[in-house]
């Protein structure tokens, strides 16, 4: 028994210390590709449809920058609406995330770009563990960005209205609005680097499996 | 169904008819289809758009109406001479400037721009024949951008405006002859002598637009009515009507209608802009004008049948109708022909130096379209319309060339005539001024709506009905009333064009406009005060005004809005303003501030839930 753990726990530490395989390392170049992308398209959007809004207001969250519909004036227009109930004034100068997240797409491309040329399943186990973390904590910010607007209301502001929860991912009715929330391309980028994270794993593992028998 | 039964409804229906024969005396005619089915033809279901703008002329009340087709739905006003405290026009700086001395102006006919004889959708043009005006509608954001005039010379403005080929010119005319240069005063009992005419090209800036009189040709004083411009064989003329060219000067009704013809100006106002160019102009009142008597080939006249007033160049610019008022026909005249007698001198004498064509060597027809025919207009299918006041009616006859047949008998040629209610006077078919005219709809601009309407008292509006023109047969559609008084109008199909409705931010370049709270102020030099102000939901900043009583007061009041119809007004408390301001826009608005006192401001234009509290205080110390 003792040994039974003892070459599987040797199999795992000379599997961790395997070089990524021919197919991982092009999963790993491709995955940079994801990655890359999902920095660049829009990850989030955010929307607004009331009977005078039909054609609704749309606020597009990407890694960098939020880009509002009708060439930008949804924004100013979303924040001279949300003056009435009190709610600060949404800015991108406000979302520190914009200057982090650009940075650290760059540290992960950089890693994955490493782990293609030069890396190990370690070094891929590392990278997808980090960015899982990474990818949580930023959809965590987000999640309480949009709290943190939804509650801090100005106790001045015209309208008194119940602090609320803008709804993350779906629709939900907020006075005269139908907000609406759903990942975007980006997003699904972003998915599909860590799934290609995971792919290489995978791949490596079967390998090594083969190699045993 | 049995035997008896029928008999016993047709029995019944010629009994009904009986009876509505007995209701009705002899010549009256039931007013309109009261077939339902007719409606969905101009049906147009809310939230739906028209696919035709119409631009009403506004007549003495000095605007322009925009309504949409077929629905016939007024959609907004154009300010042009008149103020219209709707819009804040004539209260702010820049349009009080524009209007200049006058409150009122008197807009007859409508021209859009045109490029190769088509619609281009920039511009709308519209004269004032009380105060001789032309203005310039921007058809980018539907607001009034120039008037010129005084135009000087000139003198009742009714022959305008008409617009060449390629926005050229806008074509202006005298009505009212008058001594010149204006200003000098003669004896009216000399009129002939002493008073002159005027027909002119008002020359337009092909980039902006803005507008300035490019030539000017000296006619005797005939009273010069309508015209339109040449296109095709015609490109490079322009015509008018005129009527009085016995030249009289008192109880015109029965002096100026003595002789059998009047005559029309054949211009050939490519060949004037020549002449100014070539130096051939002389300078009266600061405007190049050319004597026909010294430069030949630049005007001529045309004998009309009796007090023409509608001359109109059909699309294909070979056939130009003119309609005498007192003669029952209208007179179609071949392009062709004119050139050719001008070539071949085919004169009948002159007046002042200007050739009279010889009448039997252009005429190709005189249409007997019926009773008081004014104006005609165009299909683009070979078909012609004339408006028939004394008769109620417009009739519909077709262009040449004709037939050996039609033309021994030209009552053989009028296809269809439908009443309208009452008393037409134009009528407009979409793109009938261009080379491909719309065709499909014809609205008929009538003069008296005679009770057709709820009775709103003695102050009557007019009628417009809107005619199907698609099939043989002309359809009645719909009727609308509008405020006195549509003269023409101008149909243009929607997609042509696609206006703004915010002003960009961006593009706003008024030195005192403010974007923001902190940047809003106001600043005292002496007795003048000069606030900055900006206008946004619900609020005005600053909401305070500190002044003393005749202090000179400057608003700069900026509209920071982005947004569709986010309008917004400042109106202040019995100091006679209020100034509209449309998103993106900055007015400026100067006036004396009264007796002291605190005088509320506040928005006028409805704009949010917190509109009613969007105001502030003109506080004016002693």
């Amino acid at each position: 028994m003792e040994i039974v753990v003892k070459t599987r726990a040797l199999a795992f530490a000379s599997f961790l210390d395997r070089p990524v395989n021919g197919t991982g390392r092009l999963l790993l170049l491709l995955s940079i590709v994801a990655l890359l992308a999902g920095g660049a398209l829009p990850l989030w959007r955010i929307s607004l449809v009331a009977p005078q809004y039909a054609e609704g207001l749309t606020l597009d969250m990407y890694a960098y920058q939020i880009v509002a519909g009708n060439n930008g004036q949804d924004l100013a227009e979303i924040n001279t609406l949300n003056h009435y109930i009190g709610m600060k004034p949404i800015a991108q100068a406000d979302f520190l995330e914009m200057r982090v997240l650009p940075f650290a797409i760059g540290v992960f491309a950089l890693l994955a770009l490493r782990a293609a040329i030069i890396g190990r399943i370690v070094t891929v186990v590392d990278l997808a563990v980090l960015f899982l973390y990474f990818g949580m904590f930023s959809l965590g910010s987000f999640v309480y960005r949009l709290y943190t607007y939804g509650h801090h209301l100005d106790p001045q502001a015209p309208m008194k209205i119940t602090p609320f929860m803008p709804v993350v991912v779906g629709s939900q009715q907020i006075a005269n609005f139908v907000q609406t929330s759903l990942p975007l391309a980006g997003t699904i980028c972003m998915g599909a680097f860590f799934m290609l994270l995971v792919a290489v794993l995978v791949s490596s593992a079967r390998e090594a499996r083969r190699e045993v028998v | 169904m049995s035997i008896p039964s029928r008999v016993l409804v047709g029995g019944g229906l010629a009994a009904a008819l009986l009876v509505a024969a007995a209701c009705n005396p002899p010549g009256s005619r039931t007013a309109a289809s009261s077939d339902t089915s007719v409606a969905a033809k101009s049906f147009v279901p809310p939230g739906e758009k028209d696919e035709y703008y119409l631009f009403y002329s506004g007549g003495h009340s000095g605007q322009v109406y925009v309504a949409g087709l077929p629905s016939m739905r007024h959609i907004s006003t154009i300010p042009v001479f008149a103020p219209y405290s709707a819009t804040g026009y004539g209260f702010d700086q820049e349009s009080k400037q524009m209007l200049g001395r006058f409150t009122w102006g008197d807009v007859h006919h409508p021209g859009l721009s045109q490029s190769s004889g088509k619609y281009d959708g920039r511009w709308l043009f519209v004269n004032d024949n009380a105060n001789n005006r032309i203005a310039r509608i921007d058809l980018r954001d539907f607001k009034t951008k120039q008037i010129l005039g005084p135009i000087p010379n000139s003198s009742g403005n009714h022959g305008s405006s008409f617009v060449t080929e390629n926005s050229e010119y806008v074509l202006v005319a005298t009505r009212f002859s008058v001594p010149l240069p204006k200003g000098r005063y003669a004896d009216p009992s000399a009129y002939k002598t002493e008073f002159n005419g005027m027909v002119s090209g008002i020359k337009i800036d092909p980039k902006t637009g803005e507008m300035a009189v490019g030539w000017q040709i000296l006619t005797p004083p005939f009273n010069w009515d309508l015209g339109s411009t040449g296109k095709g064989p015609s490109s490079g003329w322009a015509f008018w009507t005129s009527y009085n060219s016995e030249m009289a000067h008192e109880k015109l009704e029965a002096t100026s209608t003595q002789g059998e013809r009047d005559y029309a100006a054949v211009v050939n106002w490519r060949a004037a802009e020549q002449a100014v160019k070539d130096g051939k102009a002389t300078m009266l009142d600061g405007v190049a004008v050319l004597d026909p008597a010294k430069v030949a080939g630049v005007i001529y006249f045309l004998p009309v049948p009796k007090s023409p007033h509608g001359i109109d160049t059909d699309p294909s610019g070979r056939w130009i109708a003119a309609s005498g008022k007192l003669q029952p026909v209208t007179s179609v005249f071949d392009f062709e022909k004119i050139q050719k007698a001008i070539a071949a001198k085919a004169f009948d004498g002159e007046v002042r130096g200007v050739p009279v064509i010889k009448y039997e060597a252009v005429i190709e027809g005189e249409v007997p379209v019926g009773l008081g025919p004014l104006h005609t207009q165009y299909d683009g299918k070979g078909n012609a319309y004339t408006s028939l006041y004394v008769e109620s009616a417009v009739a519909k006859w077709t262009l040449p060339p004709w037939s050996d047949a039609q033309k021994k008998d030209l009552n053989t040629i009028i296809s269809d005539k439908i009443p309208v209610h009452f008393n037409i006077g134009h009528l407009v078919v979409g793109g009938s001024d261009t080379k491909e005219p719309y065709g499909k709809y014809l609205v008929a601009m009538n003069k008296l709506s005679k009770g057709r309407h709820l009775s709103v008292g003695p102050s009557q509006p007019e009628s417009s009905q809107l005619i199907d023109i698609t099939g043989n047969k002309m359809t009645m559609l719909y009727e609308a009333y509008t405020e006195p008084e549509p003269h023409f109008a101008q149909i243009l199909k929607a997609d042509a064009i696609a206006p703004i409705e915010v002003y960009p931010k961006a593009e706003n370049t008024h030195p005192n406009a403010v974007w923001d709270a902190a940047q809003t102020g106001v600043t005292r030099s002496g007795n003048k005060v000069e606030v900055k102000m900006v206008a946004i939901r619900s609020r005005f900043a600053p909401d305070r005004i500190d002044v003393r009583a005749g202090d000179e007061v400057t608003i700069h009041v900026t509209n920071v809005e982005q947004t569709t119809d986010m309008i917004h007004g400042l109106g202040i408390i019995e100091h006679d303003m209020n100034v509209v301001v449309d998103p993106g826009e900055t007015k400026t608005v100067k006036f004396i501030a009264g007796k002291p006192g605190v005088y509320p401001f506040y928005c006028t234009n409805f704009c949010s839930a917190l509109h009613q509290e969007m105001q502030g205080y003109l506080a004016v110390k002693p």
